[in-house]
């Protein structure tokens, strides 16, 4: 399970814990996270701009 | 094309530097008093237009304010945004605003049901309390931005005045997403009148808060009615609080309180005219038919002290878009960007006389875009028009 980032704002999508607010169950993987998916923080980037960081 | 560039500051030592606006935040809560200094002058003066003293206030006072203090183009100093991020004293400048914004609400209701006044001053008392709850959108608007869940919740409340609950929704997951886009309806397109304006983006932007909720239930496998739906969870305060107010002061209240609603947001929705009319973000080269990013070129600044103070900094709007996270405090002026000819007041005026803004407000967009027309945002209806006058026709 890894760790993405949000380059515009630093919000931190972790897979192992998800974003079941957004309706991602936690162990959601980020190639299933919709490329599309706006970034829940500052909707200035998309899922498919999140960065790797661990 | 422009490229922004913060105007160079000093870098001394954030613990040296003093916010010069720190204290002047705090007349920002004049805006939810209006009612209440309304009340006071038509006391004081026996003048029953002092009721009025909303709508007076924010397109007389303020736009005369701007002209007379002029431009506010100071930054912190790069070395200070994380502690003038980090210093509670602003939040608690915008959450006093919401006890004071339904203490002049219910004041209003008490005046409109036990007052004696006529109806003119009703009206006036009406728009007056309007104009605190469509700036109270714009204090919902810095608290819907932020990653605290009780800000969050207040930003809600904060929506209830003006019905506008959805707005949270789709300004932070609709607006932000799209702006600068034909795709976006809070985006004013060139040769588009602010008339033709306001039913587009209300409604368009009420489809598009439902429809994003939706997706987002859709994933949660939740009902779309259902408490976890925040655009109907955000209307149901306010059909609680026009319920109590009803209750309490009678049906007599129920026709202001929906009047200062429609105008509470329509007031909003005029300051989305100004912020990205004509401005367009172009398609990227690469296939993927994304646009390019929002860049500062994307919005419309104006950075006049006087605005500035009542609206925490709303017109550093490019600031905005590229860290939609960022507490007013913190948020920059940066030289070369679009700027506004005056304060949002101001042309909000020039909007409503719609010959004004094209003449203020059409050429900036042409000189933006080098002449260039076909790099606007334009209005389809009259797409053929603006070519052909602007010397591109297809």
């Amino acid at each position: 399970m890894a760790t993405y980032r949000c380059p515009g704002c630093g919000y931190e999508y972790d897979e192992s814990a998800g974003e079941p607010r957004e309706g991602f169950p936690p162990g959601t993987p980020m190639s299933d996270v919709p490329g599309d998916w706006a970034c829940p923080d500052c909707g200035v980037r998309g899922g498919e701009d999140f960065e790797q960081v661990g | 094309m422009t490229s922004a560039t913060a105007p160079a500051v000093e870098e001394p030592l954030s613990a040296s530097w003093t916010d010069p606006k720190r204290y002047l935040w705090l007349l920002g809560l004049i805006v939810p008093l209006i009612p209440f200094i309304g009340w006071g002058l038509a006391e004081a003066t026996g003048l029953g237009v002092m009721w009025w003293f909303g709508p007076l206030f924010v397109f007389g006072v303020v736009p005369f304010v701007d002209v007379l203090i002029g431009k506010d183009s100071a930054n912190p100093p790069d070395s200070a945004v994380k502690w003038l991020e980090q210093d509670r004293y602003y939040r608690w400048c915008t959450y006093l605003f919401i006890p004071l914004q339904y203490a002049s609400l219910v004041f209003a209701c008490w005046m409109w049901a036990h007052g004696d006044l006529g109806v003119a001053e009703k009206l006036g008392l009406a728009l007056s309390v309007a104009m605190v709850g469509g700036i109270a959108i714009n204090t919902a608007h810095e608290l819907g931005h932020k990653r605290q869940q009780h800000e969050r919740w207040l930003s809600k409340v904060a929506l209830a005045q003006s019905a506008y609950g959805h707005f949270f929704i789709e300004h932070n997951r609709g607006h932000h997403v799209r702006v600068a886009t034909p795709e976006d309806p809070a985006s004013s397109r060139l040769g588009e009148s602010i008339y033709e304006f306001l039913p587009r983006t209300v409604w368009g932007s009420l489809k598009s808060a439902l429809h994003l909720e939706k997706e987002r239930l859709d994933r949660m496998g939740k009902p779309f009615i259902s408490v976890f739906n925040d655009v109907l969870n955000a209307w149901a305060m306010t059909v609680v609080l026009f319920g109590a107010l009803t209750a309490a002061f009678g049906l007599a209240v129920l026709p202001w309180l929906l009047i200062q609603a429609v105008v509470g947001f329509s007031l909003l929705e005029a300051v989305n005219y100004l912020e990205h009319y004509g401005l367009l973000r172009q398609k990227r080269d690469d296939g993927s038919g994304r646009y390019e990013l929002c860049r500062p070129e994307h919005s419309w600044n104006s950075d006049n002290v006087a605005s500035n103070v009542f609206l925490y900094h709303l017109q550093r709007h490019s600031d905005h878009h590229a860290n939609p996270v960022r507490r007013y405090q913190a948020l920059r002026h940066y030289d070369d960007l679009p700027e506004l000819p005056s304060g949002y007041a101001t042309m909000i005026l020039f909007a409503y006389l719609t010959p004004v803004w094209r003449r203020v407000m059409d050429p900036k967009v042409l000189a933006h875009y080098d002449g260039d027309v076909t790099r606007a945002n334009l209005l389809p209806r009259k797409r053929e028009r603006l070519l052909a006058k602007y010397g591109a026709s297809s």
